[in-house]
This record gives structure tokens, C-alpha cells and sequence, in this order.
């Protein structure tokens, strides 16, 4: 497998999706080359700083809103 | 509007799932209102998040987060817990937002097309990071770059990227949401990661460190 290769199938590696004997053939590639350690290592760094950011809070009008319209809903038992 | 602050200790959607959402669940379902008003106020961010990187556009944001939630009680009964509240809560969200995006963007948006060619997947930016290059940014600026990133970025790859990366639905369950293919999943969330591979390699080469 070359670089190209193996960029095609980071995700699918990172997602362990692979094939054993392809992913095999990766791990190989890998280990003989240092840009595509790095680029593998920040990919799977990338998606942590993604997944670790925290959603803001509700603006108060927005929640206010939101609130509102729930109120109105659960005078009604849920069906 | 920020919808992503900073980067804090590792909490993906499944660890922040507390322990007592069955009984939360349970309760709503059996009638109990207050249980389903914490249900909300507990997820109400994340998933006007959601909403909002779907759409960019806030009211749609505002609408489609609403009627989630609407929708979510009026079908409580439907649920059989058969997969976390949060995820099913997560699918309803995304077809709301969906719906709105269609809407204003008729003919624009082909989740499904396939996409031509990879030679534009080469990465770029081939620069050592170093140890947790993040903890050397404050925390708002790296969610302004991600938010930034997020609003860029082409609405079938952004919409996969969050789904699957985000709010961690699977590449089946993603495929189901979106009406397309596990391949197509597959090569719109392999597009996207690199992606954000290369802005944050240009964020932490240029970025002004603390």
C-alpha cells in the first residue's frame, strides 16, 4: 500500500471498518513512514478537539422560547 | 453566534448520557412533565448545536430544535429504548434540520452524489503538532476556528462530520438518516476529517500560542 492508499483508508482504519489483511497492510505502511504517522495521528486528534468542544448555552430568549412552546405540549400526556 | 466553545476534557455524547435517563425517560413516558423538562434542558444545547450546523441558519435552528423536542414528546410512547434517548432525539433533530435545509435549498444539496475524484484528499500541511498543540490556545479562540471550519465546510460533508464524529450515530445509522449509501457516508466523513486535519495544521501553525 502507498500514501495514497492509506489516505484513502484513514477513516475506515480509524473507524477500525477495515478489512483485517488490509488493515494489516497499513499498519505496515505506517510503520515505515513518518508523514503518514503524523497525518494518521492528527486526523484521530482532530476528531477529539471536535468532539470535545462543549455547545454554548441557549441564548435566554431562544430557551425562553423554547420553554414556552414545551408548556403549551405538555398539558397533553405524551402518546 | 459561537455554537462550539473551546476544547474541554474529553466528554463525547455517549459518556455525557447520566445514568439516570431510563428513569428520566420512564417517568416522561408515565406522564411525568418535570421529567421531561429536565430531558430538554439537559440536551437543549447540544442540540440546538446540531440544529444550527445543519442548517446555518438560526432561525431554521431555532424551529427545527423546537419541533424536535414537540415531536420527541408527542412520540414518547414509540420509543422502546432499544438506543440511548439522546441518539433518538439525535435522528429526530437532524431530519428536522434536514427538512429545513431541503427547503431552502431546493435541488442543492445531493447528499448522495458521488464525489469526483480524491485528488484534492492529498493532505497539504505536514507540520509536526507537537503534544496537545490545543493547550496552547485558549479555548475560545479554538471554537471560533472550529465554528468557522464547521460553517465552511460543504453542508454533505459538515452534516456527516457532525453526525458521525459529533454525535456518534454510526455509519449505518448515519446512512439511514441521511437516505444514502454506507459508501457515500464513508467517503463525505473520510473528506471532512482531513479537512479538519488541514485547518487546525494551519490554526496551529499560524495561531498566536497563549
Amino acid at each position: 500500500m502507498n500514501c495514497k492508499g492509506v489516505i484513502l483508508e484513514l477513516s475506515n482504519y480509524i473507524d477500525g471498518e477495515l478489512d483485517p489483511a488490509v488493515a494489516l497492510e497499513l499498519e505496515r505502511h505506517l510503520s515505515a513512514c513518518e508523514d503518514c504517522t503524523m497525518i494518521f495521528d492528527q486526523t484521530k486528534k482532530s476528531i477529539e478537539i471536535l468532539c470535545d468542544a462543549e455547545p454554548v448555552s441557549l441564548a435566554a430568549e431562544v430557551q425562553a422560547r423554547l420553554h414556552q412552546a414545551l408548556r403549551g405540549k405538555l398539558g397533553r400526556t405524551p402518546s | 453566534m459561537p455554537i462550539v466553545s473551546a476544547s474541554k476534557p474529553h466528554r463525547l455524547p455517549s459518556s455525557i448520557v447520566q445514568d439516570d435517563e431510563p428513569v428520566l425517560v420512564a417517568a416522561a413516558k408515565s406522564g411525568d412533565r418535570s421529567a421531561f423538562e429536565e430531558l430538554v434542558r439537559r440536551y437543549e444545547a447540544k442540540i440546538f448545536r446540531l440544529t444550527q450546523n445543519i442548517t446555518q441558519n438560526r432561525e431554521d435552528a431555532e424551529d427545527a430544535m423546537q419541533d424536535a423536542f414537540l415531536k420527541a414528546y408527542s412520540h414518547l410512547q414509540g420509543f422502546q429504548g432499544d438506543s440511548r434517548f439522546y441518539t433518538w432525539l439525535v435522528r429526530i433533530a437532524a431530519n428536522e434540520a434536514l427538512m429545513r435545509l431541503r427547503k431552502r435549498r431546493p435541488g442543492q444539496m445531493s447528499l448522495d452524489e458521488p464525489i469526483q475524484g480524491d485528488t484534492d484528499l492529498m493532505p497539504r500541511e505536514l507540520e509536526d503538532w507537537g503534544p496537545n498543540p490545543e493547550q496552547k490556545f485558549a479555548q475560545t479562540e479554538i471554537g471560533n476556528v472550529l465554528n468557522e471550519f464547521i460553517e465552511r465546510l460543504e453542508p454533505e460533508n459538515r452534516i456527516v462530520l457532525m453526525l458521525r464524529d459529533v454525535e456518534e450515530l454510526s455509519t449505518e445509522e448515519t446512512a439511514k438518516v441521511l437516505g444514502i449509501s454506507i459508501s457515500a457516508v464513508k467517503s463525505r466523513l473520510l473528506r471532512a476529517r482531513l479537512r479538519l486535519r488541514e485547518r487546525l495544521s494551519r490554526f496551529f501553525r499560524q495561531g498566536v500560542p497563549n
